[in-house]
């Protein structure tokens, strides 16, 4: 029952609308658009607890209580903080490109909320399963860089400058080894649908046979989504806050809400490709698949803020270096090994 | 025809890591300094001035207003000179409770900066641990005092007033427990691997430039010249205490900061043979002086090891009973002198690492 929970969802509407006698092509764009909806009601909502989520990890690794004051455990925290965000002014700055500076904040959602169309979120529950999902999901990530990088260059301010410059210097920097890491285990799948990558993993996950590349992707990742240590985009102590310096209110609110939802992608996607994506592991299959999936990501998310509450923030040379010259070749040469190794499986006949 | 330009940044005095409001006017080649420029002042009250129409005891508090995370020390700089002017013998247990309460100030401006230079450096975390137990430090000043930044606990002749009931065993409690955090800041920023990284090499200083320069305090220790006041002209009672000057050998900005935390070790000891000392220790914590005071003309210097390097206050008589003027060395001030050279050729991610090395205070930089 539970596990099926959201497909029966689904199946119940189809069969309701199918007994009113409208078009099946109607009744079909109706049940893709209470998917979207569904899809984009969560990454809201997801993303305004992560962010309480991030405020309470902070606060227990800082020896404080974090919020508490607003509704049971100041679980409403996030709710409270939306709304006085929307009711605050957008100041504009003087000199900014008007148009290119409003329409950042709400771009920079656009490529967060078109990857989730091909996430599996559990047996049989992607919203589409493409052939070319890996792909799809890559390309679609690094589009962020150009908003971000719009965002600053319309600010028209120094700070926002260096910032969005920084954007675009790391984002591209790190877009290759994270890419490089994850083709080890494209290679091994021989494929780039979502759902024939998690089918692989069913008995070994990926993380075991391809441990180095887990970790050149979940570093990338972290870079790619502006993380500490790698946080040199905002970077609040030497350039205030980046791109983001002139933005206020719900436009501002906008980009702390799509850095949530980015977290999620990433660990979402380490979760698909490297920890058997909605796989239980132990044979624990009474707990439902979407579940599983659930936790593994929230556990991944969970090791992405203890990264930001420990570590000081990396130099920006440093960070071009550690890119270029730690895991670039790392990924690579886990490439050669990964494709030396099926070379020798194929040889023994496994 | 595309060309690259240097461009000038306005670092402050409205930015989270100048420590208050410093402005340094950066020229940049890209992220890299060309020149930077430090401009202060915009904290400025005229301390020394309003000193001229307060009398001897009303001075005191303005000193608080100078170094705040420190304010013992800054009281005990202008004590020491006002009654090495009157020639005032102060008794013994004000002397050990002028050093406890001096050496715990100190204790709370080095947690600040320890935890501050982790903030710059993009350690949110490290920061807040610090400012744990400057907290438990704050506590015990204010059930001594009265207050927690601004002591005013200092006077010309003595201290306020003796040690609440009970007070010296807390502190004791403190400064045992206090090696334990101490090793759980260096687990959590010193060893940090990317806190070495940027931090080691970075801003070196030569001993040279330190001793021409005029710098003081844990900056010129850390260039590996050891001068601590503390040790070389021992005032008040400083000789009676067996503690080390850490020194640091490469003059760099994780240098600056590990002298710091190795300082704090050494203030934890002081104040723990302090505490045994006092035990013995009776009789009055307040000299015999005058209602009014009225030094003789003349003029005195005097400087102590604060807790940012050497405060010396310059106090001249004119045989009233308010100073005729008064003058005040400000570590803070001086240890900038350098800045500009320092800065050059790196980025601006070092701007705020070098900054925070110094450890300045805005009250202090512009009195």
């Amino acid at each position: 029952m539970l596990e099926n929970l959201f497909v029966g969802v689904a199946d119940w509407l189809r069969s309701l609308l199918g007994g009113l006698g409208t078009p099946v092509e109607i009744n079909e764009a109706i049940v893709m658009l209470v998917k979207l909806v569904a899809i984009l009601v969560f990454i809201l909502l997801n993303a305004a607890w992560l962010v309480y989520m991030e405020r309470k990890v902070a606060a227990y690794m800082q020896a404080r209580i974090g919020p508490n004051r607003v509704g049971p455990k100041g679980l409403l925290q996030p709710f409270a903080d939306v709304g006085k965000l929307i009711c605050k002014e957008i100041v504009i700055p003087r000199k900014a490109d008007i148009v290119v500076f409003l329409l950042a904040p709400v771009l920079i959602f656009v490529p967060t909320v078109m990857v989730f169309a091909v996430i599996p979120f559990g047996k049989n529950m992607a919203a589409i399963d493409m052939n070319i999902g890996v792909f799809y999901l890559l390309a679609i990530t690094s589009l962020s860089t150009l908003f971000l990088w719009m965002g600053g260059w319309a600010s028209n301010s120094k700070y926002s400058l260096i910032g969005s410059m920084r954007v675009v210097a790391q984002m591209v920097s790190y877009e290759l080894p994270l890419v490089l890491g994850l083709l080890g285990v494209i290679m091994i799948v021989g494929s780039l649908r979502m759902s024939d990558i998690i089918a692989a993993q069913e008995h070994v996950w990926f993380i075991f046979t391809q441990p180095i590349a887990f970790l050149i992707y979940f570093t990338a990742a972290v870079a790619e989504t502006n993380r500490c240590p790698f946080d040199l985009v905002e970077g609040e102590s030497e350039i205030i806050s980046g791109p983001y310096t002139e933005y206020a209110g719900m436009a501002f609110a906008m980009f702390f809400m799509a850095e949530y939802a980015n977290i999620m992608v990433i660990c979402a996607m380490a979760t698909i490709m490297f920890l058997g994506g909605w796989h239980a592991p132990f044979g624990l299959d009474f707990i439902p698949s979407w579940i599983w999936f659930f936790l593994k990501m929230y556990a991944l998310i969970f090791i992405v803020m203890q990264l930001r509450w420990t570590y000081p923030r990396i130099r920006v040379d440093q960070l071009m270096g550690f890119g270029w010259k730690v895991l670039v070749p790392l990924a690579l040469a886990n490439i050669f090994i990964t494709g030396v190794g099926m070379k020798i499986y194929q040889a023994i006949g496994w | 025809m595309l060309r690259t330009q240097e461009y000038f940044l306005n670092f402050g005095p409205q930015h989270p890591s100048t420590h208050g409001v410093f402005q340094i006017i950066l020229t940049l080649d890209g992220e890299r300094i060309v020149k930077a420029e430090p401009v202060c002042g915009y904290l400025h009250r005229g301390i020394e001035k309003l000193a001229e129409s307060r009398t001897y005891t009303q001075v005191i508090p303005y000193t608080d207003r100078m170094d705040y995370l420190a304010a013992m020390l800054q009281n005990l700089g202008y004590v020491q000179a006002v009654e090495k002017l009157m020639g005032i013998e102060v008794p013994e247990r004000a002397e050990y409770l002028r050093i406890i309460s001096g050496e715990l100030s100190r204790l709370a401006s080095h947690l600040l900066a320890t935890g501050v230079y982790a903030l710059d450096i993009g350690a949110f975390t490290g920061f807040l641990i610090c400012f744990r137990e400057r907290e438990r430090v704050m506590d015990l000043l204010e059930e001594l005092t009265g207050s927690r930044m601004t002591l005013s606990y200092a006077r010309i002749g003595g201290v306020a007033d003796d040690a609440p009931e009970g007070w010296l065993d807390k502190v004791k409690q403190l400064m045992d427990a206090m090696p334990d955090y101490i090793a759980e800041y260096n687990g959590l920023i010193t060893g940090n691997e990317i806190f070495q990284a940027r931090t080691k090499f970075v801003g070196q200083l030569k001993p040279e430039t330190a001793i021409n320069y005029s710098l003081s305090g844990p900056v010129l220790r850390a260039s590996g010249v050891n001068y601590d006041l503390r040790k070389v002209r021992p005032y008040g009672i400083y000789d009676r205490f067996d503690f080390e000057v850490p020194l640091g050998e490469n003059g760099d900005c994780f240098d600056r900061f590990y002298c710091r935390v190795r300082e704090m070790q050494q203030s934890v000891r002081i104040i723990q043979q302090a505490i045994e000392q006092i035990k013995e220790v009776g009789g009055p914590v307040q000299a015999k002086v005058p209602k009014v005071l009225k030094p003789p003309k003349g003029d005195v210097y005097h400087e102590i090891e604060s807790a940012k390097g050497i405060i010396g206050y310059y106090v001249v008589s004119d045989g009233s009973n308010k100073p005729y003027r008064v003058h005040v060395r400000r570590p803070s001030f001086i240890n900038l002198g350098y800045l500009d050279e320092m800065l050059r050729g790196y980025l601006i991610a070092d701007v705020v690492a070098i900054l925070g090395s110094i450890d300045i205070v805005l009250g202090e930089v512009d009195c």
